[in-house]
């Protein structure tokens, strides 16, 4: 416990630290506030812009929570079916992986064109990069049982169902988390790369990304400052709620979520 | 004499208790030499046979054709009177590592076997506590698996391969894994339960000493093509225990059926197919 306190006001120390550095350093070489604002009107302009922070932000909560849902649903289905048939995974398992190598800035402004401006447009990329971590994540884990434990099952007379819901299912969640770390870690971004090309279909309304543009455009970089910190955040709050979802369902059999020993 | 005792029973008996039996059984699998040619084995009922041979002899694969897991490629193989997979309700299967699920506590992987044929849960949770009971695992029953040793996970295996009271038991290395002593304890506890319970045992090792302490009769394979090189009763007296390790026949058997197995490992090395022969050295 006290170890934990240690550490809080070690963190706390260092992030003033770079706080104050960042202050005195502005003030010292007197750097135009539209190159590089100090802290303290980054911390003006979240004050005066609050009302327009927050709704950009959750907005693009919004676009990215439902790509992600999407994707973490559609990956699940379609890893089942991987496992499911070794054949057609084969067939189209090349095609997950170039799901994840094609540049989403190259395809986000095909994706507008066909799906209009606005949020599903949004959520639609962020579905789209979410979806081969999990699936290539989750179909390992499907099928990377051991030989023996499918053959406990089968000396039991198991049916296919069993072997999935007993089995495979079970010991996939370990990586299908592993999948959706990476995805959750991802989503964020996805959306406001999307939102950069798809801006806002509701007047006076954006997204982050949308709004980053304004800013940018308008050269009001204490606010461009604050919605950076706004992204990161989100970034920090979608892994972490990946992170304790996790912990929560493995913590209290898998190694990689460990907890303390009962004697 | 008592009934428990196998070698009591006359032949006669013994051909109407058959248990497990394979005349002029095969296997070659898909790809691969043949594995297994020609082996004729009758296991009867008690029986506690054990399997020696050096390693890729086709001990696993011999269980396994057993089990049901694998087909034979030719020969007539029996269990109970029924096909292996006809069979598979009155048998269980100890595997080498204890390959529980990590995901279930000690309780639901004993369960497990009774919950996958769809036993009422009642019944299910008596029998399970039961079983704990008999092995000296209901301290642990609400642990995970990577809460125990490997010698608490291997007695979880065991009572998840009992607690469906099986007739035939196949157990392929399942104390290989393990140090000596603990070896040893599982070994007794083995019989114990044997003697209790009264299956019929084929039991793979690599452990002579374990296979002298625990047989009936021990089995000893060649490899390259696998055939069965000898047969040898083990006439021990029973009820065996610690004590048994002690005395001088316990001794000579295992001299004996070393030196068998070792004339089996030799004549393998000096076989003309070199790859052969190097699989054994390793
Ligand atoms: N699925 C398989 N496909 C092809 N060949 C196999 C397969 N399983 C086993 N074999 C081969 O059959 C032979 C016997 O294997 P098996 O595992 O039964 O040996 P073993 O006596 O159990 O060996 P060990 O003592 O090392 O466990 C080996 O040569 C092995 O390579
Ligand atoms: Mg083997």
């Amino acid at each position: 416990m006290n170890r934990k306190l240690w550490f809080a006001l070690n963190s706390v120390f260092v992030f003033g630290l770079l706080l104050s550095s960042w202050q005195i350093g502005v003030m010292i070489f007197k750097v135009p506030p539209y190159m590089l604002p100090g802290p303290d009107l980054v911390a003006k302009a979240i004050v005066s812009r609050f009302p327009t922070l927050l709704q950009s932000l959750l907005l693009t909560a919004e676009a990215a929570g439902m790509g992600l849902a999407g994707s973490i649903f559609v990956a699940v289905l379609i890893s089942l079916i991987f496992a499911q048939w070794r054949g057609l995974r084969r067939l189209l398992y090349p095609y997950t992986i170039l799901l994840q190598t094609v540049p989403i800035v190259a395809i986000a402004p095909l994706i507008i064109m066909w799906a209009g401006a606005g949020v599903y447009s949004v959520a639609l990329i962020t579905f789209i990069i979410c979806l081969a971590p999990i699936i290539a994540n989750t179909t390992q884990g499907l099928i990377s049982v051991d030989e023996n434990l499918v053959h406990l099952f089968v000396m039991h007379n198991a049916s296919p169902l069993q072997v999935l819901f007993k089995l495979r299912l079970p010991h996939a969640m370990p990586s299908f988390f592993v999948g959706i770390r990476v995805s959750a870690g991802i989503a964020v971004i996805g959306s406001i790369v999307g939102e950069l090309f798809a801006g806002s279909s509701r007047v006076g309304e954006g997204g982050l990304g949308y709004t980053i543009t304004y800013a940018s455009n308008q050269s009001e970089t204490d606010f461009l400052f604050a919605l950076v910190i706004a992204a990161a955040m989100l970034g920090f709050v979608f892994f972490f709620i990946g992170m304790f979802l996790e912990w929560y369902f493995l913590h209290n059999w898998h190694e990689s979520s460990r907890s303390d020993i009962p004697e | 004499m008592k009934t428990g005792d196998p070698n009591s029973r006359s032949v006669e008996a013994r051909a109407s208790q058959t248990e497990v039996v394979l005349i002029g059984v095969s296997k070659k699998f898909r790809r691969g030499s043949l594995a297994l040619q020609d082996i004729s084995i009758r296991v009867d009922k008690h029986e506690f046979v054990s399997l020696l041979g050096p390693s890729g002899c086709g001990k696993s694969t011999l269980l396994r054709l057993v089990s049901g897991l694998t087909p034979a490629s030719s020969g007539q193989l029996e269990v109970m009177g029924k096909s292996p997979a006809a069979a598979r309700d009155q048998m269980s299967f100890i595997f080498q590592d204890a390959t529980l699920l990590p995901w279930r506590t000690v309780e639901q992987n004993v369960g497990l076997g009774l919950e996958l044929e769809h036993e009422k849960k009642e019944t299910r949770i008596a029998k399970v506590a039961k079983m704990l009971e008999l092995v000296g695992l209901t301290a642990v029953a609400q642990r995970y698996p990577r809460q125990l040793s490997g010698g608490m996970k291997m007695r979880v295996s065991i009572a998840r391969a009992l607690v469906s009271r099986p007739s035939l038991l196949l157990l392929d290395e399942p104390f290989a894994a393990l140090d000596e002593m603990s070896r040893d304890r599982l070994n007794e506890e083995l019989l114990r339960l044997y003697s209790e319970q009264k299956w019929t045992v084929m039991f793979v090792t690599h452990s002579v000493a374990e296979a002298v302490f625990l047989s009936t009769r021990i089995v000893i394979l060649a490899p390259h093509p696998g055939r069965v090189a000898h047969v040898i009763p083990i006439d021990l007296p029973w009820p065996r225990t610690a004590e048994t390790r002690l005395t001088m026949a316990y001794e000579e058997q295992v001299a004996q059926v070393s030196r068998l197995l070792r004339s089996v490992q030799t004549a393998s090395l000096h076989s003309p197919d070199g790859q052969s022969a190097e699989e054994v050295q390793v």
